[in-house]
């Protein structure tokens, strides 16, 4: 049973600067847990905490139960494959894969079955007495992951792995990655702020923004029920469409859009709307509405993305967290990003008319952040 | 009327005498070079300063071929006509040399290999490891570099004398098993190396120890061969400090050695231009072999340094 226990983490760089704040999050044995964030938002340090490659300042973190808090990074038995991959530029493949078994002293025949059905898994039999400077990137990048499966270790950690692959590359090692799990069934932790790579791999995905976790949950989940505006606008690609409104008499108003829903108090909100969540009128059934001034039409073959903006209310009120800037919002217009069936494609620069189902809109209080 | 210079037209004088584009360079303006000369015009310039640093080594290996009368005539004969071969091995066999050549490989090697690990193992400690103090150290022993070796001599003789070293090839090892320079080059030059190559051995349970010797020193081959190059030249070619502690023949080193050649009552200048030219090919051997890292080393002095 190896599960990891952040409790209470908290990590302060000298300056200082707070890397992470309060971290409390449980990873199952076996999981596959992503944490996902803008730049800066402490994913990263909180990865390399597990390692030990950065003192915890505050709090602690268990693995398998034990506290290693203090434990040097050699003998917590977790591995970890780093964003550039540094591999040992003047050892073979072969070399570095058996490097961790070398330090622990691993007989040489179980050496060298263990690299070599390593080797086998991840492809890399013809590349064994290759340098990493003659291997290509994907080829590194699997070596990468050989060098820290190889010892089996108790928990894997990945920092952005797939980040330096160009996209074809990328989309094949995301499915070899999780059939390797779902093979080895290891304990992983996985750093990413790519949208795609958060919501296809993980068991539950954590959002973190400037140190803090924002939503731990299944993706779907985090995706359907966003807790907050930041996570709103940072799941989803492209984004959650935000707009100021206002609710008054059990309605609530956004530029053109008025709908009514039930429960709410008189103040300032945002409201969130998904580009799937709008259809042209005359589709479905007859709801709110909203006119869309086309700029740009983004035709992908199987959609079509539009840009263009709305009428909106200028509240006049900024919104907080300070992330949630993904509010673009000029004094009377909004941008509004939308996705249509590609027979839809609309011209640009004309006006578009469509409908929002009620119930997919979202909801968060102006000065929280938070989901209503 | 305005006087300031024409700013078109000195536009089209840079245009103009563009430099051709270097590979990977995207020049716009890329002109073959006029090969009206099968070597760049630099070399008019290069060639004639590379004689004048030439010819006080030519005239060390002529006067090692010369007679004696041949050696002090005036104006120097720079082409004695016929070589006195026999100078070499007459040099050789007239003293010592063979021991004092044997004392002086004993103690180069000794300094080179223990400055690569006593300098390798501290400047990775400057590099890498947090410790308290350590920025006011490092600037305190980058401080010694300033200091002349003629002023620590005594000091230095003292501390030499009281371990009862003096006469003995220990005076010459003991104080250089390792240098500010060494540390200060090697700190340098593992500062620049990936920290993640060092990170991901740590977490494969590497110790500090092993990566020092399985990651960072594999990498820093460039570094080391220069360092062991300069050592080796400082070891070999030092005159001072054997001078002060050395008395007995036996432990001489070549340098010094080679002073007997020219004292208050022999002047055999012949004899000890041929014993130089022996003394140096070693340097000479060591150079022609180390010069691939050497010369990278020096370029990486110079973008990292």
């Amino acid at each position: 049973m190896t599960d990891v226990v952040f409790d209470h983490v908290t990590k302060v760089y000298p300056g200082p600067a707070l890397a992470v704040d309060d971290l409390s999050l449980e990873v199952g044995d076996g999981e596959f847990l992503i944490l996902v964030g803008p730049s800066g938002c402490g994913k990263t340090t909180a990865l390399r905490m597990v390692a030990g490659l950065e003192k915890i300042s505050e709090g602690e973190i268990a693995v398998g139960g034990d506290v290693i808090n203090d434990v040097p990074p050699k003998d917590r038995d977790i591995a970890m494959v780093f964003q550039n991959y540094a591999l040992y530029p003047h050892m073979t493949v072969e070399k570095n894969l058996g490097f961790a078994l070398r330090q622990r002293k691993t007989p040489k025949v179980e050496l060298e079955q263990r690299v070599h059905s390593m080797g086998e898994l991840l492809g890399l039999e013809e590349l064994m007495k290759r340098r990493p400077g003659q291997l290509s990137g994907g080829q590194r990048q699997r070596v990468a992951m050989g060098r820290a499966l190889v010892r089996e270790p108790k928990v894997f950690l990945l920092d952005e792995p797939l980040s330096n692959l160009d996209a074809k590359l990328r989309v094949q090692m995301r499915a070899e990655l999780k059939r390797l799990h779902q093979r080895l069934e290891i304990t992983t932790i996985y750093v990413t702020h790519d949208q795609v790579e958060a919501m296809t791999l993980g068991d539950r995905i954590a959002v973190m923004s400037a140190g803090r976790l924002q939503q731990l949950g299944a993706p779907q989940d985090v995706y359907d029920n966003p807790s907050n505006v930041f996570v709103a606008g940072f799941i989803g690609s492209p984004p959650m469409n935000l707009l100021q409104g206002v609710v008054r008499d059990g309605h609530v108003e956004a530029g053109d859009l008025t709908f009514a829903r039930a429960g709410l108090d008189g103040g300032d909100v945002v409201v969130g709307i998904r580009p799937e969540g709008l259809r042209p009128v005359g589709e479905a059934d007859p709801g709110p509405g909203l006119a869309v001034q086309v700029d740009v039409v983004e035709p992908l073959g199987d959609e079509v993305l539009v840009h263009g903006s709305v009428a909106a209310r200028d509240a006049g009120v900024k919104i907080e967290p300070e992330e949630a800037t993904l509010l673009v919002q000029t004094s009377d217009r909004a941008a509004m990003t939308v996705r249509l069936d590609p027979d839809a494609r609309p011209a640009e620069g004309s006006t578009l008319h469509l409908h929002v189902d009620p119930k997919t809109i979202h909801l968060f209080d102006a000065a929280t952040g938070a989901a209503l | 009327m305005s006087v300031q210079p024409d700013v078109r037209a000195m536009g089209a004088i840079t245009a103009a005498t563009a430099r051709p584009a270097l590979p990977g360079e995207t020049g716009m303006v890329e002109k073959p070079r006029a090969r009206w000369l099968p070597f760049s015009p630099w070399h008019f310039v290069l060639m004639p300063i590379a004689i004048i640093m030439l010819v006080p080594l030519l005239w060390v290996v002529m006067t090692s071929l010369e007679t004696l009368a041949q050696t002090q005539h005036f104006p120097p004969i720079l082409w004695p006509g016929s070589f006195q071969w026999s100078n070499y091995p007459r040099a050789w066999s007239s003293v010592p040399f063979d021991t004092w050549f044997i004392n002086t490989i004993i103690v180069t090697t000794t300094v080179v290999v223990s400055n690569l690990l006593f300098c390798s193992l501290a400047a990775y400690g400057f590099a890498r490891i947090r410790f308290f103090g350590k920025s006011v150290a490092y600037f305190f022993l980058l401080a010694t570099l300033m200091i002349p070796v003629q002023v620590v001599i005594i000091p230095t003789f003292l501390i030499v004398k009281q371990m009862h070293l003096i006469d003995t090839l220990g005076a010459l090892i003991v104080p250089n098993l390792a240098n500010v320079f060494g540390i200060f080059l090697l700190t340098q030059f593992f500062r620049t190396l990936p920290i993640e190559l060092e990170e991901a051995a740590r977490i494969d349970g590497a110790s500090r120890l092993k990566v020092l010797f399985r990651i960072v020193l594999p990498l820093s081959l460039p570094a080391l061969a220069t360092l062991a190059v300069i050592q080796f030249l400082w070891t070999w070619n030092d005159f001072l400090w054997p001078l002060v502690t050395i008395y007995k023949e036996s432990a001489f080193t070549l340098q010094l050695g080679l002073m007997s050649f020219q004292g208050s009552h022999v002047n055999d200048t012949n004899l000890l231009m041929a014993g130089n030219v022996m003394s140096m090919l070693p340097m000479l051997i060591l150079f022609i072999a180390a010069q691939r890292y050497f010369v990278r080393g020096i370029a990486t002095q110079g973008l990292k340094g």
